[in-house]
């Protein structure tokens, strides 16, 4: 059976030094650059001509639009609006990062610890630089929920303090272990489609229902790659609450 | 007992992880539907919240497959 840890693998395609630093030319890069083309075009269709009652692709770039808005009117609320094109963005390119991912020979870019911890590095910083200029050292008053007794504090500020610092952890983490358990799953099932067919006879009959097992989790994969672009986006903006709008 | 035993001893533990998470996603699951029966039109306003506590429980369940990802191939 092919191992299915093959698609991870990334592979060089130009060497480039940036002061030393290691940069070169990788099939992630190459993706990313496809995410941006694919996210450019589709902006482009619905942009082109805007009118006042909005044709099909003008419809569906409002509506995705539309949905950060809500995303960050619901959570962090009037003060959010600067925050719009932020969510905006981080929700577009892991949706579409996501999705491309899941073509046949295609590549995830969002199942390397490397590029999604680069995302809830930001987020974090983010968070923690915008909290600081805006309510300077009282910020870390965060960490001390309202109405609680002194006595309890000791115990209650380090766990606060803990789920605080396990936030970018836990946002990279999640979005990188969905993408590679998903698109594992996917290639063993293809793996079992191509064993059973291989071994000739009655065998390559019941290779239909690995078969049909796989069609059915792309379907959920493609449900988990939308909702994990989602979650990622509205967590940020629930952090952002946190940092903006202190409790 | 050999490392590449107790690795494998190690995933498969890790891997009870999931069906642990399994059983939280359906309670969730569940009485996200005992409420919308009781209440079919407050349903549709909570769904967003569903959807986000499905994906942060579904996340714990698959830090334990990884855990058994990573003891399998990276260890």
């Amino acid at each position: 059976m092919a191992n299915p840890l093959e698609q991870f693998a990334i592979e060089r395609y130009a060497e480039l030094s940036v002061g030393g630093a290691d940069a070169a030319f990788t099939n992630a890069s190459l993706f990313m650059l496809l995410i941006l083309g694919i996210t450019l075009f589709f902006f482009w269709l619905g942009s082109r001509n805007p009118q006042l009652v909005p044709g099909r692709w003008q419809a569906a770039l409002e509506g995705m639009a539309g949905f950060a808005v809500d995303i960050v009117d619901e959570n962090i609320g009037p003060k959010g609006r600067p925050w719009v094109p932020f969510i905006f963005s981080l929700f577009i390119f892991i949706l579409v990062a996501n999705v491309v991912g899941l073509f046949p020979y295609s590549f995830t870019v969002t199942s390397h610890i490397v590029v999604t911890f680069a995302f809830a590095a930001l987020v974090f910083l983010i968070c923690v630089l915008i909290g600081i200029a805006h309510h300077g050292l009282r910020f870390f008053t965060l960490f001390v929920p309202p109405n609680t007794p002194i006595a309890l504090m000791p115990i209650i500020v380090p766990i606060e303090l803990i789920s605080f610092l396990a936030r970018p952890l836990t946002l990279s983490v999640r979005l990188f272990a969905n993408m590679t358990a998903g698109h594992i799953l996917l290639k063993v099932f293809a793996g079992f489609v191509i064993s059973l067919a291989a071994a000739g006879g009655i065998w390559a009959a019941t290779s239909v229902v690995p078969f049909a097992m796989t069609v059915a989790f792309y379907g959920l994969e493609l449900i988990v790659a939308v909702v994990q672009a989602y979650v990622f986006a509205l967590l940020t903006a629930i952090y952002l609450n946190d940092s903006i709008n202190l409790h | 007992m050999e490392a590449e035993a107790a690795k494998y001893i190690g995933a498969g533990l890790a891997a009870i992880g999931t069906g642990i998470a399994a059983i939280a996603v359906g309670t969730l699951f569940a009485l996200f539907l005992q409420g919308a029966l009781r209440n079919p039109s407050a349903a549709d306003s909570q769904r967003p919240n569903l959807i986000f506590g499905f994906a942060v429980t579904e996340a714990l369940g698959i830090f334990a497959f990884l855990v058994a990802l990573l003891l399998l191939f990276a260890v």
